[in-house]
């Protein structure tokens, strides 16, 4: 058998032997990490393409890296989107907000209030800035990170909390798994645990606006590990058919659970590449440096609202943290890689360039972290009014049936009576 | 044959409104006319749907009517079309993608069955997905293992979804009609069979085109056919037959054929179903059998005999027969031995009555 799916291949000629490539990451745990192979770029140094041009023209920026801030904490080159401070310091704001938020709902996972938390350390500015530069009433199609967005538009924290610990106040009824949020009024769609899945009803929405002659754009979140979902294939394809406004972002932090990068095409070019052979404008930033995010977001929209279509922006950052309070990433990743991050921290570097500016100090800084920390306390404190989760206050049986359909089918009927009938017999007094 | 009469139009239908002979393909084509022309909410998307007017001409001429963003053409991508829909849902159209087979719905299952089936539900209503998936399924026209599968079981296991599939011309306009003013997502499956006369399943003769029988009367206009309502295609003492789409003609021509003067339903939509008139029924007749062309195993025929024996056990005078499609990928030289034709219909029948 030597030409036969059993034959060792070895047998009965001189070709080479195949070999089949595994990615394995640079570093493990316990390795020394340096990241020196990456191309950290000058800042400023990037150009600035007008925001009609043709798609072709930003494929040499799909494998640079556009970035604002400098070493020396001041803003550099055309990109940088020229905030005024008080527009800087409510970036800082929300950056801070949404981390001291990670922090507490992390410790509330831990104590045992709610099932799961996922943190997005490290990577505020992929949402905070887009959030920031889009319009209010544009659509998001969030991926499961991007809290940050929920944050910056004003959605309440005792409402996240409330949806976290799947209390009775929970407006999704405590059917979702902690942080996949939901609000209409607040132009964010429902995440869904499903990866990539949002990304072509992204661009759905975004055809639709089309269709409708609306002004409004879409845009929509996934990992770089995501990115291997056949739709978010399908997703850049309709995007570039029908020149769709919506703005896709990858944020590539680097890790997929364990697996790095690698297992998503990325040792072989960007993932803002993609875009080239769709023949739609791709954008690569540095996803830790929040002018570079706010004005490669505020481009992508422009574009889309001139009918220029779409954009795919990948944004270079790194997960500080696990995945989820599920997994350990000291058991897969080197512990040195965080500090070792060549782009830095965002919330820090906002905060030393409106120091540099004279906008801002450390005293400031330091108040402003404390007031974020009691802003989350004070919410948490009054969600817990409403209960935690596995402690009895959660919403009434039949609600489990409810939204299944617009109306109760007979089955679901049924099996709703039969549901009330068990809690009837398990507390009989209630 | 198919029956002579129409027998429960009257609660649904127009009443005097003037009638057009109309095949089921026209049918289709004139409830999504008459669906674009009352709300303009209302978009279709396939492969092939736009100028040509779908491989079956189903959506023919609407493009030019409607406009190209409206009606268009789709790139090659199931998910892609499922999950834009799901976006056009969102935003608040009312999307009608058509698949051009059911054999190819397979790339667009997750977002069907993670995301428009359940978005109603983990957003608690904030988000709805209010899309009809038309789909041509079932075989009979020799179309080979992928143009001919009956997947309608994959779908009916999914809360969340409803399954709709008609089997006249009368019953797929009402029905499209229902589907498309659902809130809920709808697989809406068109046995392909059947798209231009009632096949009976004795293959080897003739058939006959939609407009010698009088199902293909279609009202003019505007009329649906709620979903969940069984129709009563003949009325009988010996035996109830559930079937739905071509079986429906096949147990006709059989029961017709053999003298069985049976009481035979189509179910017109499987999920939700109407277990109303499928009790009333057994109850009536004491008996029960289910035919679908599908797979048996897991087919939603178990889903039907399961019903009926915990619901109808003590009115039951024989065990519930199952007569489907083997359990094999659909064949293409013996298509004919894989169908569910009358000698495995007239066999069930003959092992009930034995009883």
């Amino acid at each position: 058998m030597v030409n036969g799916p059993t034959g060792n291949g070895q047998v009965g000629h001189n070709r080479p032997s195949l070999r089949l490539h595994v990615p394995e990451p640079k570093f493990r745990p316990g390795d020394d990490v340096d990241f020196s192979h990456l191309a950290v770029t000058e800042p400023g140094a990037q150009p600035r393409p007008d925001e009609s041009c043709e798609a072709k023209e930003t494929n040499p920026l799909a494998t640079d890296l556009v970035r604002v801030l400098g070493d020396d904490n001041q803003a550099h080159g055309p990109w940088d989107p020229r905030l005024g401070p008080d527009t800087l310091r409510a970036m800082l704001e929300q950056m801070a907000l949404t981390r001291a938020f990670d922090e507490r709902m992390y410790r509330g996972q831990r104590q045992g209030k709610t099932s799961f938390y996922m943190k997005c350390t490290g990577e505020e500015a992929t949402s905070v800035a887009p959030a920031m530069a889009l319009a209010s009433d544009d659509m998001v199609f969030p991926s499961y990170r991007q809290q940050g967005i929920l944050i910056t538009r004003g959605y309440p924290l005792v409402e996240m909390i409330n949806q976290i610990y799947s209390n009775r106040g929970d407006k999704l009824k405590g059917r979702q798994l902690p942080i996949m949020y939901s609000s209409r009024a607040h132009s964010f769609f429902t995440i869904s645990g499903n990866l990539a899945t949002q990304t072509p009803q992204a661009v759905g929405w975004a055809m639709a606006s089309a269709i409708r002659g609306d002004s409004r754009i879409a845009a929509t979140w996934l990992g770089e590990g995501s990115t291997a979902e056949g739709d978010f294939h399908s997703a850049c394809i309709f995007a570039a058919v029908y020149n769709a406004p919506v703005i896709l972002n990858v944020v590539n932090n680097q890790w997929a659970i364990s697996s790095f990068s690698g297992f998503a095409g990325g040792e072989r070019t960007t993932f803002a590449a993609r875009a080239v052979g769709y023949g739609i404008a791709g954008l690569r930033v540095d996803g830790n440096d929040p002018l570079a995010v706010y004005a490669a977001s505020q481009w992508a929209a422009n574009r889309a609202r001139a009918n220029g279509g779409p954009t795919l922006i990948e944004h270079f950052t790194y997960r500080a943290e696990g995945h989820s309070t599920s997994d350990d990433p000291s058991a897969y990743r080197s512990a040195q890689e965080r500090n070792e991050w060549p782009l830095g921290d965002p919330i820090m570097r906002l905060k030393d360039h409106l120091i540099a500016i004279g906008e801002w100090d450390e005293d400031r800084q330091t108040a402003l972290d404390l007031e974020c920390a009691e802003k989350v306390k004070a919410a948490t404190k009054e969600a817990e009014k409403n209960g935690i989760l596995g402690h009895g206050l959660h919403h009434p049986f039949h609600t489990m049936f409810e939204d299944v359909y617009q109306d109760l089918p007979w089955h679901l009927e049924e099996q709703a009576a039969q549901a009330i009938r068990e809690r009837k017999i398990k507390w009989p007094q209630a | 044959m198919a029956s002579s009469v129409i027998e429960d139009d009257t609660p649904y239908g127009i009443g005097d409104a003037p009638t057009r002979n109309l095949n089921m393909i026209e049918a289709i084509n004139d409830a999504l006319d008459i669906m674009m022309s009352r709300d303009p909410s209302v978009v279709i998307m396939g492969e092939d749907v736009g100028y040509f007017g779908g491989v079956f001409r189903c959506t023919a001429g609407l493009q030019e009517k409607y406009g190209k963003t409206r009606v268009f053409d789709t790139p090659i991508n199931e998910c892609g079309i499922i999950g834009a829909a799901v976006g056009m849902g969102a935003y608040g159209l009312r999307p009608v993608p058509e698949i051009q087979f059911a054999d190819y719905i397979y790339p667009g299952l997750d977002q069907l069955i993670s995301e428009a089936a359940r978005l109603r539900y983990r957003s608690a209503g904030e988000f709805i997905a209010p899309m009809t998936v038309r789909s041509p399924f079932g075989g009979g026209i020799f179309g080979g293992q992928t143009h001919s599968q009956s997947p309608e079981a994959l779908f009916t296991h999914v809360s969340g979804l409803k399954t709709v599939i008609p089997s006249t011309p009368h019953d797929a306009k009402g029905l499209l009609i229902a589907a498309i003013e659902d809130d809920d997502p709808v697989i809406f499956f068109e046995p392909k069979r059947i798209y231009n006369g009632p096949f009976d399943g004795f293959y080897d003769k003739p058939v006959q085109p939609w407009k010698k029988f009088p199902q293909s009367r279609v009202p003019e206009g505007y009329y649906s056919i709620p979903l969940g309502k069984a129709r009563k295609v003949r009325d009988g003492e010996a035996m109830t037959i559930l079937a739905y789409g071509t079986m429906v003609h096949v147990v006709e021509a059989v029961a017709k054929e053999k003298g069985v003067d049976a009481d035979i339903l189509d179910l017109r939509t499987l999920v939700p179903l109407d277990i109303e008139a499928i009790e009333e029924s057994v109850e009536k007749t004491g008996r029960c059998l289910i035919v679908h062309e599908a797979t048996r195993t897991s087919g939603f025929g178990a889903e039907l005999s399961a019903l009926v024996t915990e619901r109808c056990f003590y009115h039951l005078e024989a065990p519930v027969e199952r007569v489907t499609g083997f359990d094999t990928p659909y064949p293409h030289s013996l298509e004919w031995a894989f169908f569910p034709g009358p000698i495995r219909i007239g066999e069930a029948m003959d092992k009930i009555l034995e009883v």
